[in-house]
């Protein structure tokens, strides 16, 4: 057997490959799964390895190339490791106005990392996020699938003790 | 008391409304009333005469647009979705309508896929919407267990069946055809039109795109009439809205109010007004991409025509308060660096034109402008912000709040060039 074709077969296993064909299934064709194939795969795995987007490319019938730029395109799609949680943090406008950088400061610090970086007990990944719709209770940032608000320096502390 | 169709199931403390609660209160009426036993032309002449305009922020009439939906002439697809990607800064309305009351947008989507013929129907919604998102799964599960959704509705020979769509991000997508891209699994670039998705859509089909909003008031119009819709309103436009403050007033948060109520209404009273120490200094009247407007324009009814005559546009009614001790060129730099880091890149002035003028504004605010540099802005926002220059409404929403920032708070961006720095000396919250 082809060395390379067999790593490619591994790369998903045999429930993501069933997920993604149940996907296809209300689609008109294989290539507009593209995007819920990256979202399951990455559900179980955590981000988009190059095995993984080879495999699911291979699996839709499409080139690499337009998959890693389907891939690079979503903001919510990893094609770097991620930590067990990404912390996403809102720098819009009405968090700005409610001291949203002072929060953002206070979670760079907790955490000591940066936007981008990964903490070093691979616990959180911190990147900003587009306005999460909370603005009544900004500043807000979500961890997980958990939005916390009107976020303190002290309930920064609380939740990342 | 003023009338409140889209929000009277809504009550946070209580949860979710289900399917009994929502029935009990005349829910799906409109369903079992319509589907199959009115002709969707005269469904589609109640919107059309109800003067229902776009909840998402373009106001465009919602009849009309269906209207454009060509008559059904091949067995091919026809889609409808919503556009549940909110998304734009100081925007929080759609997510209070799915997460209390998703069968609402259900029974919304049902008649109005009965209207332009459509068998199948998505929820395009962001990703971090996680209540929202279940939610959404199990009104239409129940919706279908109940003949709601599905096959031959109520007995009709009328079938429609819904998706739940969870992006991968992006404010982009909040772009109709950029939506429809994404739906088939492609990057999110918005398509030149014409044609318009009305007739060429998704996968090449009739689709409509609607905002949440305003298909969740779809059953009320139907229910209770076009005149009704028309009376609620308190100028020119039809049906209540839902309204927002955020920023320092006392009670930042979201109401349905008559259309047309006035800004000072929806601060002074249902916000609360300004925090004690604070002063209004501005306001965007509807999210990050509309033109400020400051105090001499809070007793404009905020509706669609007396926002824009204004120079402004209400967008999607939740307004974005400036105080008078944060910093307008701070606020607007923090505007087009979200405008520059979510252009799709595909037009040349949007995707070159927005992170110089983040460039510039982030210089201006840090001390380091230099004369000029004004001017600078001006051109830039004559190029970036000119319809045509550019496929999709990104750019010239972009211009909006730099090109009115720099009109009525001139003296803010020119002390900062002067004085080499930003004369704000108590940074937000500090």
């Amino acid at each position: 057997m082809n060395v390379a074709k067999s790593n490619l077969i591994s790369a998903l296993s045999e429930g993501e490959t069933a997920e993604i064909e149940a996907e296809i299934t209300h689609l008109p064709d294989r290539k507009s799964a593209a995007i819920d194939a990256l979202k399951i795969v990455q559900r179980h795995r955590g981000w988009i390895s190059d095995e993984s987007l080879s495999a699911i490319a291979r699996l839709l019938g499409v080139s690499n190339a337009e998959l890693d730029g389907i891939a690079t395109f979503y903001n919510l799609i990893y094609r770097q490791p991620v930590g067990e949680q990404v912390v996403l943090f809102c720098d819009s406008v009405s968090c700005w106005i409610m001291d949203g950088d002072k929060m953002c400061a206070a979670v760079k610090a907790r955490l000591d990392i940066d936007y981008g970086e990964t903490t070093a007990d691979n616990k959180y990944t911190l990147l900003p996020v587009t306005c999460l719709g909370a603005c009544d209770h900004a500043p807000v940032m979500m961890v997980g699938d958990t939005l916390h608000s009107d976020l303190t320096t002290d309930k920064v502390d609380e939740v990342f003790k | 008391m003023n009338e409140t169709p889209l929000t009277r199931n809504i009550n946070p403390e209580k949860g979710p409304t289900d399917l009994i609660a929502y029935e009990a209160n005349g829910g799906y009426q409109a369903v079992r009333q319509s589907i199959g036993k009115v002709d969707p032309k005269e469904v589609l002449n109640t919107i059309k005469e109800s003067n229902l305009r776009g909840r998402g922020g373009a106001g465009f009439p919602t009849g009309m647009k269906w209207s454009f939906v060509p008559d059904a002439s091949d067995s091919g697809h026809r889609y409808l979705v919503a556009n549940a990607d909110e998304m734009e800064p100081g925007t929080f309305k759609d997510r209070l309508l799915m997460e209390f009351d998703p069968h609402q947008l259900v029974e919304g989507m049902i008649l109005s896929a009965y209207t332009i013929s459509a068998d199948t129907g998505y929820i395009f919604i962001r990703h971090e919407y996680h209540a929202a998102i279940k939610r959404l799964r199990e009104a239409i599960q129940t919706a279908e267990d109940n003949n709601y959704l599905g096959k031959n509705i109520q007995g009709s020979e009328f079938s429609f069946k819904l998706h739940v769509h969870v992006s991968a991000g992006r404010y982009i997508c909040g772009e109709e055809t950029a939506l429809l891209n994404s739906l088939e699994g492609k990057r999110a670039i918005p398509r030149a039109k014409p044609p318009f998705p009305q007739v060429s859509g998704l996968w090449g089909r009739p689709t409509i795109v609607n905002n949440v909003e305003t298909l969740c008031n779809i059953p009320h119009i139907l229910a209770n009439g076009a005149d009704w819709f028309k009376s609620l309103g308190l100028g020119d436009d039809a049906g209540t809205k839902l309204y927002g403050a955020s920023g320092r007033v006392n009670k930042p948060g979201c109401w349905e109010l008559p259309i047309g109520t006035t800004g000072r209404e929806i601060i002074e009273q249902h916000a609360g007004g300004m925090i004690n120490g604070y002063k209004l200094r501005g306001f965007l009247p509807g999210g990050a991409s509309t033109d400020f407007l400051i105090d001499e324009h809070l007793d404009l009814p905020m509706d669609y025509d007396s926002i824009m005559k204004a120079g402004s546009r209400m967008g999607t009614g939740t307004m974005i308060i400036l105080d008078d001790k944060t910093c307008p060129v701070g606020m607007v730099a923090n505007l087009e660096k979200f405008f520059a880091r979510e252009s799709c890149g595909f037009c040349t002035p949007c995707r070159e034109g927005l992170p110089w003028v983040k460039e510039l504004l982030d210089a201006i605010e840090a001390g380091e402008g230099q004369p000029g540099d004004i001017e600078t802005l001006q051109r830039q926002a004559q190029f970036i912000g000119a319809i045509g220059n550019t496929h999709c409404a990104h750019a010239p929403g972009a211009i909006e709040p730099l090109t009115s920032g720099l009109k009525y708070f001139r003296d803010d961006f020119e002390a900062h060039i002067k004085d080499k720095k930003c004369r704000y000396t108590q940074e937000p919250g500090q």
